[in-house]
């Protein structure tokens, strides 16, 4: 076997435990990278720092530029502009089997004419890892993604949920300082994929790898990564935790985009210590907090998430225009989705606009339901508004 | 129900109908190859005398050894060539005018025969070649690299790229990816095409009259020179030797297929 073995992985598997960045420093910094399929500008500048084990999830719509970035960390794409450095090292050129970094396919591209075993020694073998140590590593992999006794099934007398813990396996077994997954977990059913998130976690974590997901479920995002990357049309809208995502959004865009938001457009009004009013057309007037980084006069959008929105048959006390001012909407339920867990009123405003209220079921007998058509009080305080700009 | 047997009944009908006007002749001419008269025509009972004939007949048994020899040939150099192409067609980057080169490559799928032996006849010449073994091997590998190339093409078609994109990713340059992974995978499909071009090279008559030379006749040519002087029974003995030879590599060349087929459908699951 040793003859065929190019000693480039060799090194860089070698290069790969040993060169790790000193602490502070980012493992992969991508600088400026761009790509044009034709005239179509996939990914338009994106830059960005990956710090060593950290889970990152790239998020964003189809067509949003997300898996060319990851081809382009695996080799599959050359970056037309821009940087890609490992450690220090421009790797923006490098082939893919000269990259210390492994990807799991989205459909896993697990080869059909091998067996689980073979698949994932496959990347053992091309490293030139002696026979001894291979069996060692398999062993060590098949046990850590829980295949035992499958070893010598092929991949189509498998399942899709020992299918995907065979990719995993191949693609960690050369220990890969940087692992890149292409929606892991979209070929999987519910269940399935839930429990496989908390895996996936679990591994990174006792590993202590650097993994970065690409998918275009953003609860899935949420879940596992502990920073998001959200894509749109090849540029990199915002990067933040997903408590930072979902409660401060950086645009309009955004907020639609992760989870469900009411949005009332208007104009700001007047202020009144930290507290704004903002005119708008579909809610009247809202008390909303002064956001950290002040928005221009001009076109704003007042954003609430449903499940802060409380819903009562008269409503709280309000007094205007003082610092507990509490914005409260009179309304009729106009439409009721039950979902087990809480259900969502949509709630028609005698002002003109509809809000969604998200009221979580505490009880299993609920005495605090309505019924369409009932008059209620949609109310929120300021500090759970979002201003964004227009 | 019954609307959906009726209309099977007449299904097997139409199939028994249609099978019978390929098969028939065939069987016929098995049979006769087992007479033991010397008239065509007339049965006089079961024998093996024309086997017999036949493997006495030295011009013949050299027909049939020259035909082997340069199906067997022209087979593999079209193999070869074929599937070079098809990989270059469906794996290369795109390039200015593919879809003008894979339409050339196809064309003498389509090319009436007289024209290709021609057009070949008038290449040897014009080189000045000898006319022999080599001349009628180089003109069924033009005739047969189509095919393969065709047969081949569709399997590499069917892949997941990102099997390859795998091998790569696990540390195989783009050539070793070729090997590990995607050879393997269309083997089946390289030994259907060799099979093919084999069968395809063991038929034709046209092509190899225009371009072989003296001395060294095909089989096809020499059963057609014979049979122009009147039909021997041995032909038939010939002619069914034939059949069978083609029949198993047909069936051996369908098996690798089927097996390519299912192995394809693992390899893309989604």
């Amino acid at each position: 076997m040793a003859e065929e073995l190019p000693g480039t992985n060799v090194a860089a598997e070698a290069a790969g435990r040993d060169a790790f960045p000193a602490a502070g420093q980012p493992l992969l910094r991508i600088e400026g990278v761009a790509k044009t399929f034709g005239t179509f500008r996939a990914v338009d500048g994106v830059s960005l720092d990956i710090k060593a084990g950290e889970f990152f999830a790239l998020l964003g719509p189809s067509g949003c530029g997300k898996t060319t970035l990851l081809r382009m960390l695996a080799g599959f794409e050359a970056p037309d502009e821009g940087r890609i450095l490992l450690g220090g090292k421009d790797i923006a050129q490098a082939l893919p089997h000269e990259r210390p970094i492994n990807m799991m396919f989205q459909n896993y591209a697990l080869f059909p004419h091998l067996s689980v075993r073979d698949n994932i020694a496959f990347g053992l073998k091309r490293a030139g890892m002696p026979r001894a140590e291979i069996a060692t590593r398999v062993a060590e992999m098949v046990a850590l993604v829980k295949l035992e006794g499958l070893e010598k099934r092929k991949p189509d007398q498998l399942s899709g949920g020992q299918r995907q813990r065979v990719a995993l396996a191949r693609a960690l077994a050369r220990r890969p300082q940087l692992l890149l997954l292409d929606e892991p977990l979209a070929a999987l059913d519910k269940k399935l994929r839930e429990s496989t998130q908390g895996e996936l976690m679990e591994l990174q974590r006792r590993l202590g790898m650097t993994f970065i997901v690409v998918t275009h479920d953003q609860e899935e995002a949420m879940t596992m990564a502990s920073r998001i990357g959200v894509m749109k049309a090849g540029k990199l809208a915002q990067v933040a935790s997903p408590r930072e995502l979902y409660e401060a959004p950086r645009s309009r865009w955004i907020a639609e985009f992760v989870g469900d938001i009411n949005l009332f457009d208007g104009e700001s009004k007047l202020r009144d210590g930290h507290r704004l009013v903002i005119g708008t057309r579909d809610a009247g007037a809202l008390v909303v907090a002064e956001p950290r980084e002040p928005v221009g006069a001009g076109r704003l959008a007042v954003a609430i998430r449903p499940e802060k929105v409380k819903l009562s048959r008269r409503g709280p006390v309000s007094e205007a225009g003082r610092e507990a001012a509490i914005n409260r909407l009179d309304g009729v339920i106009a439409d009721i989705c039950y979902l087990g867990g809480t259900t969502t009123y949509k709630v028609k405003l005698d002002t003109g606009g509809t809000v969604q209220a998200s009221v979580v079921n505490s009880a299993r007998i609920d005495v605090d339901v309505y019924s369409l058509n009932q008059h209620v009080v949609a109310w929120f305080t300021p500090d759970d508004c979002v201003v964004l700009p227009s | 129900m019954r609307k959906v047997s009726r209309l099977s009944r007449f299904n097997i009908a139409a199939l028994a109908l249609g099978l019978a006007f390929l098969y028939l002749p065939i069987l016929i001419l098995v049979i006769y190859s087992f007479n033991a008269s010397r008239l065509v025509t007339v049965w006089g009972g079961w024998s093996l005398r024309w086997y017999h004939e036949f493997f006495n007949d030295r011009a013949m048994i050299e027909a049939a050894w020259m035909s082997l020899r340069v199906a067997v040939s022209s087979a593999t150099i079209a193999t070869l060539l074929g599937t070079l192409a098809a990989v270059a067609l469906s794996r290369g980057e795109r390039f200015r005018g593919r879809t003008l080169f894979s339409g050339m490559l196809y064309a003498p799928l389509v090319m009436p025969e007289v024209i290709t032996g021609l057009s070949l006849l008038l290449l040897f010449v014009a080189l000045n070649a000898e006319r022999g073994f080599w001349t009628v091997t180089i003109a069924h590998t033009t005739l047969t690299m189509c095919f393969v190339a065709v047969v081949v093409q569709s399997r590499l078609g069917s892949l997941d790229r990102s099997l390859e994109e795998a091998a790569m990713d696990l540390g195989c340059n783009p050539v070793r990816a070729f090997v590990a992974v995607t050879l393997p995978l269309i083997a089946p499909a390289i030994v259907a095409g060799w099979m093919l071009a084999f069968t395809l090279s063991l038929d034709d008559l046209v092509i190899a009259s225009f371009t072989t030379g003296p001395g060294s006749a095909t089989l096809p040519i020499r059963i057609y020179s014979e049979v122009r002087l009147g039909v021997k029974p041995e032909i038939n003995a010939i002619c069914t030797l034939v059949i069978a030879l083609i029949a198993v590599v047909i069936v051996i060349a369908s098996l690798a297929s089927k097996l390519s087929s299912s192995q394809g459908e693992s390899a893309a699951p989604l």
